[in-house]
């Protein structure tokens, strides 16, 4: 556990947020940069949060890990890995500079999201600096916590636009002691069918992945139970090695299908990511598609119109979001009126003269 | 006990000066004159032996007059309640079944309380998709129930779940035995539907996994009937476990039990359930249930494994290991169903046993690390030579999340104001050892004061600029959860905060 720094750093910042508001002028809140591509375009002068790094407060004992928002990401993973324990939802890294803070800004989480939950469901309080130059601080270092609105927890995807995570406080969980990895053949329908009606099932499923006639399950939990359902599914068994490699490059976008996709968004396609209910039946889309999370996350590459995929999504009851690629349609899908209305109320609670990477989310987010 | 409402935190329309019987009666007649249009006659309450009902939650000492009680039926009803409501600024409370702990359901006196008992149907249950959508004002345990013929349930159990509702779960963000591995209510919603209180239809999450922009359902669950008006819930259905066992426990000093709960923890064992019950409490609920339990220990450990029978079997192992190895002086495992729920059934009825030795008792929810457990419980025996009073303890121990109960007689109103001041101390401390005032009651009315304590006076200013996103009008449950201004200068206490700060080293006042 690394000493925390002397408080300069946040001093800086604070005083960067007092001039940016005194010289309206917007600022673009950045650790490692490793999410610029997501969302809209950037704007702002640089408010760079890597100074304000450190690992304030870790208690395995607690399962809470208190991080300075500045902190790398892998600094942080690996500080868990050292005493058995991880960040059960597995976010992805673009490189090896994210910070933790913007890791929690940008929402994102890997292949275990539908096992155990999104980011979000492991933040247990932050200390954040709004707009108004605010040191503030909601939540706390326990789950059991519902005193006033949870304010933490909104930062969660919120990109920035509410202000600067200074320190986060997460719920980690042990490293399951047995993973196992299983292939199936399967189109994408049985694929789904088979997913659901397993996810009825009491079994240790942590991550599923389907491309191409091929259905990946990842399996992780007591000895037992993995081995219990390995014997019960069937399937073949991927050597742990290879296994390993494969979830890392899904959950880091590394694989074989995103290097894919990269070329064809490069050559004029679109990286779609849908969220849609994990029931939705297979949707014909043209495109290579990726299914994760139970059915729950569809990457598509695609040069379809965005109002067909926009159409799908929500037609399923979900969402669609212009990953990487052209977005001159909206990044993010548009919000219902009244939704919208709260959102910018709240982001005008929040950051009245709009200072923090404006128009990052929506155009007046 | 009436606490008066001075801190009405809605502007008064300019004709009413203050709630006197006239100015009240007045204004009863012109929100009825609005409101019978819209309901069917038996849906509207304004008699006061009608209201009588309807005056308090589940913490009885606060009660107050509602104007009127509106039950509507349908979501049509409701939405032209809150738009009604909303032309007159008339204040609004929500109201599941009233079970609450901290007074968030307690009535405004110039508002309409807004009952949703009515809404009680089970409209969809998905075992394919393990999802349900029911109204708000299903019961808790009616979930489980439903869905009990698919071999699934909603896992967060509050004690209260034969009667608390679903609405009123989401309220709160409830939690209960289980959540330390299933999750709170927010962990186990999917989406909730409602309305604002302009009366406008809303959603906030969604069956897919995640939603568009800003992510408001954390900020809703949990938001006491502040933020919007809840009609429908999503929730999430798990698997329900083949098998369940539990070990009981016993310790011969407080501390060793404590670092027991620490020690399981960090063996890597998340347990079902991990609970403790102290020495007095366990004699009171012995007396009670005469389950068996082991009058000598300091305190007891209940600790739960759910799963298959190769995992329950791998696990139960493992948690034996550990709390031997922790000093336990007695170890008994649940040989079947019967047993286990033998072993619990004192646990679950630690609020009945504490009734039946004390006239009245206070019981306080707050949550602190749990490597603070024993210094808590050694804090509160303190307190009870302090305030002369007897207090026993549960705790969901796995979350650090205690329920103290001060044993009182309300009779004597010098009790009363010590064992105010006794849970005002055990919040306080909570808070002090890096904790929080409440775990999972709810802040309602019960703990404005403690908010004053955990929050800076622009940490509460920002809260309240969340509420007027929602509800510019401030119509929505007013006077409750974050205090005002002048509510903390009236209670005097210092803000305990531990976080990062500017120029630590500077004296704060």
């Amino acid at each position: 556990m690394s000493k925390p720094p002397l408080d300069l750093p946040l001093e800086a910042l604070i005083d960067k947020v007092q001039t940016a508001r005194a010289m309206k002028v917007p600022l673009l809140i950045r650790g490692g940069g490793t999410k610029d591509f997501y969302g809209e375009a950037l704007k702002g002068e640089p408010l760079p949060t890597t100074a304000l790094a450190g690992i304030s407060d870790y208690t395995p004992s607690e399962l809470v890990v208190t991080v300075r928002g500045g902190t790398p990401l892998a600094e942080l993973e690996a500080t868990l890995a050292g005493r058995g324990q991880c960040l059960p939802f597995e976010p992805p890294r673009y490189g090896n500079t994210g910070t933790v803070g913007g890791m929690v800004a940008a929402g994102l989480a890997g292949p275990a999201r539908s096992a155990v939950g999104g980011i979000r469901d492991y933040v247990l309080g932050a200390t954040i600096l709004n707009g108004r130059a605010e040191v503030l601080s909601f939540g706390g270092r326990v789950m059991k916590n519902v005193a006033g609105y949870d304010v933490a927890r909104l930062y969660a995807g919120s990109m920035g636009v509410l202000g600067v995570i200074l320190e986060v406080s997460l719920k980690v969980l042990p490293v399951p002691p047995r993973v196992k990895t299983l292939r199936f053949e399967m189109d994408q329908a049985e694929a789904l069918k088979r997913l659901r009606a397993w996810g009825r099932q009491p079994l240790p499923i942590s991550a599923s992945a389907w491309w191409n006639g091929m259905l990946v399950l990842r399996l992780a939990g007591a000895q037992a139970a993995v081995q219990t359902a390995v014997a019960a599914l069937g399937g073949e068994v991927i050597e742990p090695a290879l296994a390993d490699g494969f979830w890392r490059g899904l959950r880091d976008q590394q694989d074989e299908f995103f290097g894919a996709a990269a070329k064809a968004v490069a050559a004029g396609a679109t990286l779609w990511r849908l969220s849609v209910p994990q029931k939705t039946p297979p949707l014909q889309l043209s495109g290579e598609q990726l299914i994760e999370w139970g059915g729950a996350q569809r990457w598509v590459v695609t040069s379809a119109p965005a109002s067909v995929l926009r159409e799908a999504a929500a037609q399923a009851g979900g969402h669609a979001t212009i990953f990487r690629g052209d977005k001159r349609a909206g990044a993010m899908a548009p919000l219902p009126p009244a939704q919208q209305r709260i959102q910018r109320e709240l982001k005008d609670s929040f950051d009245p003269d709009r200072l923090f990477n404006p128009g990052r989310l929506y155009p007046d987010l | 006990m009436n606490a008066p409402l001075t801190d009405l935190d809605i502007p008064l329309p300019p004709d009413v000066p203050a709630p006197s019987p006239e100015a009240r009666a007045a204004r009863q007649a012109v929100v009825l004159e609005a409101l019978k249009p819209l309901l069917p006659a038996h849906a509207l309450l304004a008699r006061r032996e009608d209201t009588v009902p309807y005056e308090c939650d589940g913490l009885t000492a606060y009660r107050e007059t509602p104007l009127i009680v509106a039950l509507p039926e349908t979501e049509a009803q409701v939405a032209a309640v809150l738009r009604a409501c909303h032309a007159l600024k008339v204040p609004v409370v929500a109201r599941g079944a009233g079970t609450g702990l901290s007074g968030g359901a307690m009535p405004h006196a110039l508002g309409v309380t807004l009952s949703l008992a009515k809404f009680n149907r089970i409209l969809d249950l998905d075992p394919d998709s393990c999802t349900a959508r029911v109204q708000c004002g299903v019961r808790n345990l009616a979930i489980s129930e439903a869905a009990a013929p698919y071999q699934l349930y909603y896992a967060p159990d509050p004690s209260s779940q034969i009667a608390c509702t679903i609405g009123g779960n989401v309220a709160e963000n409830s939690g209960g035995v289980h959540c330390l591995k299933y999750g709170l209510t927010l962990h186990n919603v999917l989406r909730v539907r409602g309305f604002t209180a302009e009366g406008e239809p809303v959603e906030f999450g969604s069956e897919a996994l995640d939603t568009p922009g800003l992510d408001l359902l954390p900020l809703v669950v949990g938001s006491e009937g502040m933020l919007a008006v809840i009609t429908e819930v999503t929730v999430r259905l798990a698997p329900k476990p083949q098998l369940a066992r539990c070990i009981m426990a016993s310790f011969d000093d407080v501390r060793k039990a404590g670092d027991a709960v620490a020690a399981v923890i960090a063996a890597g064992i998340i347990p079902a359930g991990l609970e403790m019950m102290d020495k007095p409490m366990t004699a009171a609920v012995e007396d009670f249930v005469h389950a068996g339990y082991d009058l000598d220990a300091a305190a007891i450990l209940l600790c739960e494994s759910d799963g298959t029978p190769d995992e329950v079997a791998e696990e139960i192992e493992r948690m034996l290991a550990v709390l031997q190895g922790c000093g336990a002086t007695r170890l008994e495992v649940s040989a079947n169903e019967a047993q286990r729920l033998k072993f619990w059934s004192g646990r679950k009825n630690a609020f009945p046993a504490s009734g039946r030795i004390s006239p009245d008792y206070m019981c306080m929810d707050s949550t602190i690390p749990r490597a603070r457990l024993a210094d808590i419980l050694l804090a509160i025996g303190e307190m009870e030579i302090k305030y002369g009073l007897r207090c026993c303890n549960v705790f969901h121990a796995g979350d650090g999340n205690l329920h103290p109960l001060i044993l009182f007689d309300a009779n004597d109103p010098d009790q009363l104001h010590r064992a105010e001041l006794f849970g005002a101390d055990i919040l306080e401390t909570s808070v002090a050892m890096g904790g929080t005032v409440t775990g999972e009651h709810g802040v309602g009315i019960e703990k404005l004061a403690s908010m004053c304590v955990q929050f800076s006076p622009s940490e509460l200013q920002q809260m309240r600029a969340v509420k007027a996103a929602f509800d510019p009008a401030g119509l929505l449950n007013p006077g409750k959860v974050i205090p005002t201004l002048h509510r903390c200068a009236e209670y005097g206490k210092m803000h305990v905060r531990k976080g990062l700060l500017p120029f630590p080293n500077l004296e704060r006042f």
